[in-house]
């Protein structure tokens, strides 16, 4: 009956995009609706931002939309719409990756540099579908490269040291390019100690050493054609996790992909482009640092990555299509070993996942109509098929300890439609949009074996009996802008049906030894989660700027019941002052207290707080040689907080004063 | 390809020229899965003792045997046997729980059954089995001393229950655990005296399988052990949860639901006084 129902909504919509293609003729531009963050090595990026060697976790964090868990100075695990990472969708170039740690040690954007990247595009709840199912979005990473222009050779090296936990920042780039060809290589190379919370005191174990090297290039094959071949290396070593009771001694991605686009295939198919990729990821928890633990274990991951996808981009009289079939198919294991503390005893040894296979292959359309002159609608659509199998007999036969019938495999349908209308008018812009999707459980969530969550102290057993996870969303955003203002106010709200999460089974012994128990994968009948956001900018005079931004979460379960992670109303405000190659900036962002919070997840109140940073940048240009120096100081007054999302309450960064030089030797 | 075929009619007939040496055809090899304990000897046979792995150890043991005739080296298929192992201790003598003598189905010359050792060998006493065995109505009789070292974790428990009686319990399976649900069984026998260990019938065995280095650790959806109607043992199921060393803590319960031996673990009672242990 759903099926029905879905594919009568389908036939509904190409009739109304027939109907649509009849009615109009002329093209009007269309807004994209997506939020852009520009990183790294951008021109523009080195001058505007106010660390602009800052790690991708920095950048991404300045998103209103975007929350950064933290359990240490390194891998922040992004949320969206403040949720995270199994419920959003984060790309590299449209390629899936899945981090290999089962204590999410090592979200994807761990793995990339932001000297791999040009920018992050966030999109919000359903029309973030594109890649893979989602409920809360997507972030996709585009790579950085110079394109088919004539620019020829290009070098540039970035240096960087941190005052507070000694970080050393070294990386060169080296590009060449032509109408034909191009050739972008870079390397980074970061290394840290433990760094100081407020007052002085060190936060042991948040040291991290961590290089990437990447390298794109593409070949003209036709005025129209083109095949571009990308490459990326990250190793990470001896990284700590203060936050958590182990650390890692090794994290280490491989991505590689081969893409094939066509420009102007027809009148109509502006843009084909077909990929395919592979990615692979280890990952060695272990806790050979700490002095002091009740029994020593290691704990590897492995992921593996083998995808595809084939978009194409038309655009018809007053429709911009976009069509995207993709593919992929993981390989996510890992185990623990535990020494015991009698040298007699055998080791103990379990898969923690056991071998899961994910094949997901989906198709998304969009389509985005001019209505006319101020009206656009942009509906989105995708139906994907995710199948789940344990590959390991040893690891079926685990989980049926607990799930005695349990087969190997589960098959699902994921399901996700959107629309969102945008009036653009004079000076203003309003959107209103509704959405529908589904999401499959994490390997996590479905197959999980006594995985320790520190924050809660529970040790958590996967459910592979879960439903899909269905989100109803709306979303609506005000804009004004004029010469001298600008202010958006947006909100989105999500109303997720069963919603999953660990609830504590105290029939159940844990495992982790001093751990509270046990929680198994749930659902809730539902939860809502609240987001919105309003940021102001005004321009004072010629050279000066001021932003102000206040964010305000709510997330509640059908009892009324606090949500884990959920942000307390925040705010940032900037000054700038910009005249011509010099500009400084003096930013105040803080947090009320937390008040609702959730002591089930391990949450207590977390104090409000409020920190001021400094920068200030120029540009010199020695011998037509170009360089940037940014200088800057965060957390001036060297505060003790923690946020929201810091997880166990580790305390953030005291007073930190940076350098940042950017230097264009060709 | 006529070529290849005559190649192979020639071996055959090679082959088969070579084995007609011989002078019997050699028969099904019944004993290929097992491995030789040891021969018994006396005047007219040579009993073969045989098990999974060629050794004996404290606890259950599944013993396969054959008799051969020291004449005509044929093995023997109609044989009534009975076996009785003894220990030889300082001061006294003991048997120990012992099944009947049976053909293994579907062999010529096989015999089979089990006996539980409930101690194990030392210095100064040991072990002796006694084979009485009867062919078209005469009796025979072997005995041979038996090596059986002590198990390196507990599989076998000897115990007095509350009422006085006293309980031997022996581990059969799993004999190769696994992170998985096992099967387990267990043998109970009660001491009537100290020649006979007849099975206790009606009793429940609650188990408890725990991890003591791991803070205690259990696995959930275990099944007590309740005895089958086919075998006699106590059947129930063991989920192990990772590889290590697991302290299986027992309650054993009698046909009227009382406890006569074993504690519950709990925070303050870390095992129970009757357990048995697995490592792997």
């Amino acid at each position: 009956m759903k099926k029905i129902t879905y594919i009568a909504i389908l036939l509904l919509l190409m009739n109304s995009v027939l109907y649509a293609q009849e009615k109009y003729n002329d093209t009007t531009e269309v807004v994209s609706i997506k939020e852009i963050i520009l990183i790294g090595s951008h021109p523009q990026v080195h001058q505007t931002e106010p660390k602009p060697l800052g790690s991708i976790d920095e950048y991404l964090e300045t998103s209103a939309r975007i929350n950064m868990i933290k359990r240490g100075a390194y891998a922040w695990e992004p949320m969206l719409n403040g949720m995270a990472t199994e419920r959003m969708v984060i790309t590299i170039d449209g390629m899936r990756i899945f981090g290999a740690c089962t204590d999410k040690m090592d979200p994807i954007t761990s793995y990339v540099e932001i000297s791999n990247l040009s920018e992050a595009a966030i999109t919000s709840g359903q029309k973030g579908a594109e890649n893979g199912s989602t409920i809360g979005g997507s972030i996709d990473l585009k790579r950085r490269k110079t394109g088919f222009n004539e620019t020829g050779w290009k070098a540039g090296v970035n240096t960087g040291a941190e005052s507070n936990g000694e970080q050393k920042i070294m990386g060169a780039e080296l590009e060449y390019a032509n109408d034909s060809f191009y050739f972008n290589t870079d390397i980074m190379y970061r290394d840290a100690e433990n760094y100081e919370a407020g007052g002085n005191r060190e936060v042991v174990y948040s040291q991290f050493t961590k290089y990437n090297i990447s390298a794109i290039s593409g070949f003209k094959l036709s005025e129209n054609q083109a095949i571009e071949g990308s490459f990326i290396y990250d190793e990470a070593n001896d990284v700590g996790y203060p936050a958590l009771p182990m650390d890692v001694s090794l994290a280490r991605a491989i991505i590689g992909s081969l893409k094939y686009e066509h420009h102007q295939l027809s009148e109509i198919i502006e843009h084909w482009e077909t990929k395919v990729y592979f990615n692979t990821i280890t990952h060695q928890m272990d806790d050979s640092k700490r002095p002091d633990v009740p029994i020593r274990m290691d704990m590897p991951g492995w992921s593996d990555t083998y995808g595809f996808y084939s978009k194409v981009n038309m655009s018809l009289d007053k429709h911009m299509l976009t069509a995207n079939l993709n593919s992929f198919y993981n390989k996510s294991l890992a185990e623990m070993t535990m020494f015991p503390n009698d040298p007699n005893e055998n080791d103990m040894f379990m898969l923690t996942w056991p071998d899961v296979r994910t094949l997901y292959t989906g198709l998304y359309l969009e389509d985005v109509i001019a209505l006319n002159e101020y009206y656009s609608l942009q509906l989105t659509g995708s139906l994907g098929r995710h199948y789940n199998k344990v590959a390991s007999t040893f690891g079926l036969q685990s989980l049926q300890i607990f799930y005695p019938g349990m087969t190997e495999s589960k098959e699902r349908y994921l399901k996700s439609l959107s629309s969102q209308v945008l009036l653009n008018k004079k000076n203003m812009e309003y959107t209103l949009g509704m959405g529908y999707g589904e999401r499959a459980p994490s390997v996590s969530e479905g197959y999980g074996f006594y995985l320790f969550n520190s924050f809660d102290g529970f040790d958590y057993i996967g459910n592979p009996n879960l439903k899909n996870e269905k989100s109803l969303e709306m979303n609506t955003s005000i804009g004004f802008e004029n010469k001298k203002w600008n202010v958006k106010l947006t909100g989105s709200y999500f109303h997720i049906m069963d919603y999953t999460i660990g609830k504590p089974d105290f029939s159940l012994s844990p495992m982790t030894i001093g751990a509270n128990g046990v929680k198994v994968y749930e659902q809730l009948e539902y939860a809502s989660l609240f987001n919105s956001d309003i940021s102001i900018g005004y321009s004072l005079h010629k050279n000066w700027n001021w932003n102000g931004k206040l964010m305000f979460s709510y997330g509640r379960d059908n009892n009324n019941i606090n949500l884990p992670l959920v942000q307390p109303l925040s705010y940032q405000t900037s000054l700038q002052f910009r005249k011509g190659l010099f500009s400084i900036e003096a930013e105040l962002q803080g947090a009320t207290k937390q008040q609702d919070f959730s002591p089930e997840f391990g949450e207590n109140e977390t104090a409000a707080y409020a920190i001021v940073n400094v920068s200030a940048s120029q540009t010199l240009f020695l011998n037509q040689q170009k360089m940037t120096v940014k200088l800057g100081a965060e957390n001036i007054f060297d505060t003790y907080y923690s946020t929201f999302s810091d997880w166990n309450n580790i305390p953030r960064r005291g007073r930190n004063l940076f350098v940042n030089l950017n230097y264009e030797i060709l | 390809m006529k070529f290849i075929r005559a190649i192979s009619i020639f071996c055959l007939v090679i082959f088969t020229s070579c084995s007609s040496d011989s002078d019997e055809i050699t028969p099904v090899n019944e004993v290929a899965d097992l491995v030789k304990i040891q021969t018994m000897e006396n005047d007219t046979h040579l009993v073969e003792l045989y098990s999974i792995d060629g050794k004996l150890e404290q606890g259950y043991n599944k013993i396969s045997l054959r008799i051969k005739n020291k004449i005509g080296q044929e093995f023997l298929n109609n044989a009534t046997i009975e076996w009785k192992p003894i220990m030889h201790m300082e001061a006294t003598q003991h048997s120990c729980p012992v099944s009947d003598v049976t053909k293994t189905p579907g062999t010529e010359s096989l015999y089979e059954g089990f006996i539980v050792f409930q101690m194990a060998e030392n210095q100064t006493e040991y072990w002796a089995l006694t084979l009485n065995y009867a062919i078209n109505g005469v009796d025979y009789t072997v005995t041979e001393t038996i090596n059986v070292p002590a198990s390196t974790r507990r599989k076998v428990i000897v115990f007095t229950g509350t009422d006085d009686i006293k309980y031997v319990l022996a581990l059969i399976e799993p004999s190769e655990p696994e992170i998985a649900t096992n099967d387990m069984i267990v043998g109970v026998f009660k001491m009537e005296n100290m020649m006979t260990f007849p099975i206790v019938n009606n009793y429940k065995v609650k188990i408890d399988p725990r991890m003591p280095g791991m803070g205690n650790h259990s696995s959930p959806n275990n099944v007590d052990l309740t005895q089958s109607s086919a075998d006699k043992f106590y059947h129930g199921m063991l989920n192990l949860t990772m590889t290590g060393y697991w302290k299986i803590n027992l309650q054993l319960e009698n046909a009227i639901e009382e406890v006569v031996k074993g504690e519950p673990v709990s925070d303050t009672n870390e095992a129970s006084s009757i357990f048995l242990e697995l490592e792997f």
